[in-house]
């Protein structure tokens, strides 16, 4: 266990530093560059002017040699500086993580509570009406776009209705509790409307394969109760391959999370990344996108290891080796 | 010779078979009764921007919000444009850049998945790192990243870049980036089952070059799930190209996309409902039939699959 842990640590690692270089290549081919930033908001700037400030800051050289002067500091916590909150990256990075941490981790536990029950409802009337409404419902699930499905919510229920606000955390001035909880409610329900229909889908399919083997044959056979066949036989085994992908799908979620905080002004990750590339503030758009991909990444390592505890028969070292 | 006889009847026969299941599939026939009206639609799209006489990217700030009316079947934009004009040029975008862009996608994933399948060992490793580490990324932030890259900077030269089209082949490009990470795992298990079997190592005996493997004996026998793979990433390329585009990175305005289209949405939410609501709607409905096509491709094209639930539910 602890070797498997160690190796799969190492290349997450890896894969982390590869990710780096690609995105801070990606950033730097992105248009403009700081200075440029600062000549436009400051006529008295000569071009020899800007010329000297390029050499101060180091960006007349190439963008490898840049990247090498990033990746040592960074290396240590030190992300540099963000442009268009005036703080340190570290610093601005923490409360929206939070902020992105709640919004997805309730949509989730949401989607999952109500998927598994929905995948194993349509898998036990497998061609009947049920079935066939659940399917539909899954399909329409996965094909209406994100930001779509927040305009119609926003359009039904803080504009027709008025029951719920449009956008933001808490109302201007503060709030309590009660008044950030009512904010969450259209965001939480748009992430949890968009990622539900996929892990029922997939929970259909894997419990279906289940109800097919002999063992619940055999269960049912020397007489369980149909609540024990399906809650104690199949829905452990099925939820094996459901966890793999479901954890597969973290960055589909987060890709979620972008598109939901955008459209509602929540003040999450993927708001702050689309902020920080559309300012060009390099910096924090690059801390965050590693962020990303470092959590879609330790995901997929913690589906493994999930995978390894459900399932006495899958030996970590075995497949280390 | 009795061969001979029986081999066109038969071919025949599993043809008619694979056509009654596709129809059995009823939302699957629906959807591509739909996606069929919309093509032509979108096909005709010059001829009904003739016929009704106005440009759908005219700007009339004298009558924006219109209602619908002979003039204007779906009334005006915020901009006076013709709703109904600029719905159909939109999904002319659409169409366009999902099968483009989904057919270089399962080009690029069928070429990655076929080597790895074929050649194995350390090919195999470095495809399939690869394939793992691009489907990894939280996809939506690094296309934005990649949509906001200036071509000026990779050294791209002018002409490839300016022109009418040049927002189109940007989007087609950065989507098929991404999108070829299904269709070469999906080739690539197809090739290791193919590889194994008796008349892929009688071809490889009698000395048959790996290219020629590859084209004629393992190709040909993965054609159905590519076929699907396909169908179903238009549906997920159209999704990226909506949001891209809504988010002003994709097909830039004056072109008339769907997502574009619901770019300036939250305010219209207040005062012009109904033009938020078709843009979308029309994604909706474009992105289900895809998905319904694929998976009713799917049943008709992979009897295994068929037989198996026939099982389960007699």
């Amino acid at each position: 266990m602890g070797r498997y842990l160690a190796g799969r640590l190492i290349q997450t690692a890896l894969v982390m530093l590869a990710m780096s270089l690609a995105v801070y290549l990606l950033i730097g081919l992105m248009p403009g560059d700081p200075i440029d930033l600062m000549v436009s908001g400051d006529p008295r700037i000569t071009a020899a002017d800007s010329e000297r400030l390029r050499a101060l800051h180091g960006l007349d050289r190439p963008l490898w040699e840049r990247y090498l002067s990033w990746l040592g500091p960074a290396l240590g916590g030190d992300l540099g500086y963000s442009r268009l909150h005036a703080q340190p990256v570290l610093s601005v990075l923490m409360p929206y993580l939070g902020n992105t941490a709640l919004l997805m981790g309730l949509s989730f536990v949401l989607a999952v509570v109500l998927a598994l029950p929905l995948g194993i409802w349509a898998a036990r009337r497998e061609g009947e009406p049920v079935d066939h409404a659940i399917n539909l419902f899954c399909f329409a699930g996965i094909s209406v776009p994100p930001f779509w499905l927040a305009l119609l919510l926003m359009m039904l229920f803080a504009v027709a209705l008025g029951w719920l606000p449009a956008g933001g955390v808490e109302t201007v001035g503060g709030g309590g509790f009660w008044d950030r909880a009512v904010h969450l409610v259209l965001p939480v329900a748009t992430l949890t409307l968009a990622s539900v229909a996929g892990y029922a889908r997939f929970m259909r399919a894997s419990t279906i394969e289940v109800l097919r083997r002999d063992f619940v044959r055999t269960a049912r056979a020397k007489g369980a109760s149909e609540s024990r066949v399906v809650l104690h036989h199949v829905l452990r085994n099925a939820l094996l391959p459901v966890i793999t992908l479901v954890a597969l799908n973290f960055g589909a979620l987060f890709s979620g999370a972008l598109i939901t905080e955008t459209m509602f002004s929540y003040p999450g990750m993927g708001k702050m990344i689309y902020d920080a590339i559309m300012a060009n503030d390099y910096n924090l758009a690059l801390a965050g996108l590693l962020l990303a991909t470092l959590l879609t990444l330790l995901a997929n390592l913690a589906a493994d290891l999930g995978y390894a505890a459900l399932d006495p028969r899958v030996s970590l070292e075995r497949a280390a080796a | 010779m009795m061969h001979a006889l029986t081999a066109p009847l038969l071919r025949h026969s599993a043809h008619t078979r694979g056509w009654h299941r596709f129809l059995e599939h009823r939302p699957a026939a629906i959807s591509a009764v739909v996606l069929a009206v919309l093509v032509l639609l979108a096909a005709c799209q010059p001829l009904i921007v003739a016929a009704m006489g106005h440009d759908p990217d005219a700007v009339d700030l004298l009558a924006r919000f219109e209602p619908p009316s002979w003039g204007h079947l779906l009334g005006t934009d915020e901009l006076g444009r013709d709703v109904f004009l600029r719905l159909l040029a939109g999904g002319r975008v659409s169409l366009f850049v999902g099968v483009i862009a989904a057919l270089i996608g399962t080009f690029v994933g069928t070429l990655v998945g076929i080597c790895a399948g074929y050649y194995g060992g350390r090919i195999d490793s470095i495809l399939m790192r690869t394939t793992d580490a691009v489907i990894a990324l939280p996809l939506l932030p690094v296309l934005i990243v990649v949509a906001a890259i200036d071509p000026a900077k990779l050294g791209i030269p002018e002409a490839w870049r300016g022109g009418d089209g040049a927002d189109l082949t940007r989007i087609v490009v950065i989507i098929a980036l991404f999108g070829w990470t299904t269709v070469a795992r999906l080739v690539r298990g197809a090739a290791l089952a193919l590889r194994e079997q008796e008349f892929v190592r009688a071809a490889t005996a009698l000395g048959a070059t790996p290219l020629r493997i590859m084209r004629v004996h393992l190709l040909p026998n993965m054609a159905s799930p590519i076929i699907v793979a396909t169908t179903l990433s238009v549906g997920h390329v159209i999704l990226f190209e909506s949001v891209l585009s809504f988010l002003g990175l994709g097909i830039q305005p004056p072109r008339a996309s769907w997502g574009n289209m619901l770019t300036g949405a939250q305010e219209l939410i207040w005062s012009a409902p109904m033009l938020v609501v078709y843009p979308g709607m029309l994604i909706f409905v474009t992105v289900m039939a895809f998905n319904f096509l694929g998976d009713g491709l799917q049943h008709a094209l992979d009897p295994r699959a068929t037989r198996r639930g026939e099982r389960r539910t007699a």
